[in-house]
């Protein structure tokens, strides 16, 4: 697999998921500085996590109008997979590729610790690895994962499969106490309407080597592996 | 030129915890008769524009792209022309 980690003024979570992506996913991984316009050819896009713009204005408000984002946007037109995790998840927000918007934490924190996600769809790119129901352990850390969009949207992301993943207990339940930020009906990921973009707060690629205490990640870079195979 | 405040809230269907966690510190400071209480951001901005109207529809533009997010904000527009400078 060819990818590329898009890197803005503010990215942090950059060298995490190039070396995820070289180390464990085996695969052949160029960082892409923002002012680029033009993209090289790859299979997969990552929006990694950070503080683009020091979440000036709003969090991923700036970042969406950087040169580099009109080669995303056309990458997503074609149909190819990009994720986004955290701020980029949240720029993909703001860029308009997935419908509604960040919050600030219900309780006005930066929480930054393990959660429970229950998967919620198996057919997209980036979770056909994992079973429905399955229950990954991943790492939050934001202060604005709060998602919110308005009821309509709403009820076509849930009418047609397009929330990958909620914020669940251990076990899978969903209740507001192992919600951590006051997500909408818990929600922790979503897909576009092609299903080729996902954002997630969550950081898989913390959580994808033995060594750095959970595995649970990889299985969201094999079904992308799988996917463009 | 022209000189436009801009204030920029959540919409009010949106539960906003910074007012309502400041609004707590009002009341835990005796301010009971505050009732409500939102939190914000003011945008102060100069512009070149020919009429006002032209600057009003430039400031719309702007909101809608760049300084308002329409799904959880809303905006509200103060226009005046600035007092020209003397040569």
């Amino acid at each position: 697999m060819k990818a590329c980690v898009v890197v803005f003024p503010g990215s942090n979570c950059d060298s995490d998921c190039w070396h995820v992506l070289k180390d464990v996913a085996k695969s052949d991984v160029q960082f892409v500085w923002h002012k680029e316009s033009l993209l090289p050819e790859v299979d997969l896009i990552v929006l990694p996590g950070g503080f683009s713009y020091g979440d000036y204005l709003r969090t991923g408000a700036i970042a969406r109008f950087s040169p580099v984002m009109r080669s995303v946007e056309e990458h997503v037109r074609k149909g190819y997979p990009v994720l986004g995790i955290c701020n980029g998840f949240q720029v993909l927000l703001e860029a308009g590729l997935l419908p509604g918007a960040m919050l600030r934490n219900r309780n006005l924190q930066f929480i930054c610790r393990h959660v429970y996600l229950k998967t919620e769809n198996t057919s997209s790119p980036f979770t056909n690895c994992l079973k429905h129901g399955e229950v990954l352990r991943v790492p939050i850390a934001h202060g604005e994962g709060n998602y919110f969009c308005d009821e309509q949207t709403l009820e076509t992301l849930e009418a047609t499969n397009r929330i990958a993943f909620r914020y669940s207990s251990e076990t899978g339940e969903l209740d507001e106490a192992f919600n951590p930020n006051g997500s909408l009906a818990h929600i922790a990921g979503i897909l576009n309407e092609k299903g080729n973009v996902l954002g997630m707060m969550p950081h898989p690629e913390r959580v994808s080597e033995a060594i750095l205490g959970g595995e649970d990640g990889k299985k969201i870079w094999d079904s992308i592996l799988s996917a463009v195979a | 030129m022209y000189t436009a405040k801009i204030n920029v809230t959540l919409k009010k269907s949106i539960l906003d915890p910074q007012g309502k966690t400041t609004l707590g510190a009002l009341h835990s400071l005796g301010f009971d008769q505050v009732k409500s209480l939102r939190v914000g951001k003011h945008f102060v901005l100069t512009l070149d524009a020919a009429n006002s109207e032209q600057a009003k529809g430039m400031v719309d533009e702007i909101c809608q792209k760049l300084l308002v997010n329409p799904v959880i904000e809303e905006y509200s527009v103060e226009l005046k022309e600035a007092v020209k400078v003397s040569e």
